[in-house]
């Protein structure tokens, strides 16, 4: 077989659901559990099912000229813009065994767009082996997008990364702290605003698509940790030990304070300064050894990084010491927390694959994608949920009343949970994505609104019992009177007709 | 939650305080507690001890202390309000300390007294909550995911009541006292005038200031707490729903707060200069 010097397969990856059918079963949950009320939990079958859509092509003249360059990253660099870039689709370049962009040992290099080189080689099994590797690792695996839908799968079936990332929201709070608690032995400055401007907000900039994001930032005084840290003589510093870390962020979040106005969840990234006596200051992990970050964070909280400053030169030196933050170090740390808690790891690759550092964009366009694939699944399994649950509801209580404005609100919810569906199954990403946050709005909303309280509402036969004791007795001397009223009236009737 | 109100009904609030108070020696920050108390002892006309509230006798423990934060107060204690935190069916200007944002990570404690009966509790000496409202809001609070696991301790008379209707997974009840029993208070106090705690909670009280955060006891410790003779009721609890096992679940997953946490491995390089140029 003869294959052409550069061909190139263009993998549209698209996704239909099966719609996700709801049945309602009634379970009994245990030994002598009470029989159901009729509000039965429902048994829910899910199923996704995965499709990737495949392209292959030769490379055009102007994609071997940008191939012809010495290093992968210039070829990245320079096929960037002769792509089809729109969201969801990856665009995969099979280069010659022999060909010197890949460096030796390396078979697969991931770019920082939505392009990845592959190195040609020990057959079409091989190629293909190599290919479905690429593409579980730039779109999304079975267990990434088992565990978007960890609401609905039982937790035998969920491995220990489940519930670890951020779930699906409309919008994230992150707030930076400056713990200081010791200002009369430092004075902290840490241009925030700056490092921020400069390092931050490209990332969010690049997450924009799937959220909004509000920044704020704080300093605290006297705030210690929760936790005495050890003092080790060997290396003359102070240790935290690993299984001590959780009890350090309880007795600080009291002060971190929470935004007052909105409900999203909030990002905590706290820097901590620790105090004279107490410096230098390291985190050991669970094998002794001291951290190189000297961070750690929490999943669905925040991070936290301890920033140990040297100690003055010359012991007569005078206090406070002035600090001045090193923004760099600290951010570069914050922005892999931050990507940490949203799930992108880049720890469990194949040994042959290269991934191209994302630089200070924080995050590689095929990045984007994996969080909006599961982002998208988590969202339309979350209307589901909502809008069945919300029709149990309305089941069980018959007489609730359903204003216009919730009604409009399910509609919505049901027509953009539909469209997106249709639109996931096609693998336009974006557009699903968009249409998947409209539903979940909608459904939250709805669900959520404040007239739809149960107690509001009598079932029937609670209104039967109050009202037939207050009647009945009533009624009965009435209807005995009636009755005789009739009785007489009849007899009346007949007597005209006896008497002669 | 305390749903009594009036000055004679001052070991309500007593009880509820104190189990406020663990919660928060054992982590829980105030943003992360709905405290609902019907009514104001601390600075009742009548407390012969102003802004103090005891637990117990000769005053040895001041539960009321400096940074109590109720959220719910007096005539907003009703049974609307409570079932619409629970379930989330909030009207959009309430603040966020009187809202419960929990997710399908959280573990939440609710803990009720005031006075009860067979299969309802009473709330402000005139509405009622009953045990089929109770069981049917935890279930729309699973339907969304509003808990992973939840524990719900009640302390009133036939407080077993309460929980027998439960149907959602993942609950596990303890109550002060079995259908048909009532719930005894523990002592009066001769200086305040009332009784200042009921006997089930002082007896919790007492347990849960021997756990510390890093503490290791589990529930079937808790199980056990204030057997028959010391309480004259029979304590309860319901397991059946819960699906681990009792002695595997630490007191502190429920009434302290201890996070899983990771160390950071991984980090990014930031190009330092570059974003100097525009």
């Amino acid at each position: 077989i003869r294959c052409p010097k550069n061909p190139v397969a263009s993998v549209p990856v698209g996704l239909p659901l099966v719609p996700l059918s709801t049945r309602l079963l009634r379970r009994a949950w245990g030994p002598g559990a009470v029989p159901s009320l009729g509000f039965s939990p429902p048994a829910v079958r899910t199923s996704v099912t995965s499709r990737y859509e495949t392209v292959y092509r030769g490379t055009t003249a102007q994609e071997e000229a940008a191939l012809d360059v010495a290093t992968a990253r210039e070829a990245d660099a320079a096929l960037h813009p002769l792509q089809d870039a729109s969201l969801g689709s990856l665009t995969v370049y099979v280069v010659p065994e022999n060909s010197s962009l890949l460096p030796q040992g390396i078979s697969v290099y991931v770019g920082k767009h939505r392009s990845a080189l592959v190195r040609a080689g020990g057959g079409l099994a091989a190629l293909r082996t190599r290919l479905r590797q690429l593409t579980q690792v730039m779109s999304f695996t079975a267990s990434s997008i088992t565990a978007a839908l960890s609401d609905r799968m039982p937790d035998s079936q969920l491995g220990p990364d489940a519930r670890r990332h951020l779930k699906s929201s409309l919008g994230y709070e992150i707030t930076f702290s400056l713990l200081n608690p010791d200002p009369k032995s430092h004075t902290v400055d840490w241009d925030i605003e700056d490092a921020v401007n400069r390092y931050v907000q490209p990332v969010l900039d690049k997450l924009s698509l799937l959220a909004n994001f509000s920044v704020d930032s704080q300093i605290l005084y006297y705030a210690v940790l929760g936790v005495t840290p050890r003092f080790d003589k060997e290396s003359s510093s102070f240790l935290l030990s690993a299984h001590s870390l959780p009890h350090v962020i309880n007795p600080v979040e009291a002060r971190l304070g929470s935004s007052a106005a909105s409900l999203y969840p909030v990002l905590n990234f706290l820097l901590y300064v620790p105090e004279r006596s107490h410096s230098p200051l390291y985190i050991q992990d669970k094998d002794g050894a001291p951290v190189s970050t000297n961070a750690f964070h929490s999943p669905r909280w925040g991070g936290i990084m301890i920033y140990n400053v040297e100690a003055p030169a010359s012991p007569q030196a005078s206090l406070p010491l002035h600090v001045d933050v090193d923004m760099v170090r600290v951010m570069e740390v914050f922005l892999a927390q931050l990507r940490l808690l949203f799930g992108l790891s880049r720890e469990e690759l194949p040994p042959e694959f290269l991934l191209e550092s994302p630089g200070n964009e924080g995050l590689a366009d095929w990045e984007l994608d994996r969080l909006l694939w599961a982002h998208t699944v988590e969202n339309i399994a979350t209307v589901s949920t909502t809008l069945t649950s919300l029709a149990q509801l309305l089941d069980k209580i018959g007489n609730i009343v359903i204003k216009d404005d919730v009604a409009s609100e399910v509609y919505r919810a049901v027509a953009a949970a539909q469209s997106a569906v249709a639109e996931l199954a096609t693998g336009h990403l974006h557009s699903a994505f968009q249409a998947s946050k409209e539903a979940v709005t909608s459904s939250e909303r709805a669900f959520f609104d404040p007239s739809l309280l149960h107690l509001l509402y009598f079932p029937d036969d609670q209104k039967f019992a109050i009202y037939i004791p207050l009647f009945l007795p009533m009624a009965v001397p009435i209807l005995l009177s009636l009755a005789k009223i009739v009785r007489e009236a009849r007899q009346r009737k007949k007597e005209p007709t006896k008497m002669d | 939650v305390c749903t009594s109100r009036f000055w004679f009904n001052y070991r309500h609030v007593a009880n509820t305080l104190s189990v406020y108070r663990s919660v928060k020696r054992l982590g829980i920050p105030d943003s992360h507690i709905v405290l609902m108390l019907a009514d104001d002892m601390a600075c009742n006309p009548r407390n012969p001890k102003p802004a103090t509230v005891f637990s117990h006798k000769n005053m040895e423990l001041n539960v009321y202390g400096d940074d109590v934060e109720v959220d719910y107060r007096s005539y907003e204690v009703t049974v609307e309000n409570f079932l619409r935190v629970l379930t989330g069916r909030i009207p959009p200007s309430t603040p966020r300390s009187k809202r419960l944002l929990s997710d399908d990570r959280s573990n939440i404690l609710i803990y009720m007294t005031g006075h009860g009966g067979n299969g309802f509790l009473k709330f402000q000496d005139s509405e009622e909550i009953t045990n089929v409202e109770l069981a049917d809001a935890f279930e729309q609070m699973w339907q969304k995911r509003r808990y992973n696991e939840l524990l719900f301790i009640i302390d009133t008379c036939q407080g077993a009541s309460m929980y027998e209707r439960f149907y959602s997974p993942n609950i596990m009840a303890l109550a002060s006292s079995q259908v048909g029993e009532d719930s005894l208070s523990h002592q009066p106090d001769l200086g305040i005038g009332v009784h200042l705690m009921d006997r089930y909670t002082f007896y919790v009280l007492e347990f849960l200031e021997e756990i510390h955060p890093a503490s290791q006891t589990n529930m079937n410790d808790l199980f056990q707490v204030c057997p028959k003779s010391l309480c004259v009721s029979t304590p309860g609890h319901r397991t059946d729903l819960f699906q681990r096992d009792p002695k595997n679940v630490l007191i502190t997953d429920f009434f302290g707060s201890v996070r899983k946490v990771e160390i950071t491995t991984e980090t990014i390089s930031l190009d330092g200069d570059l974003a100097g140029f525009e």
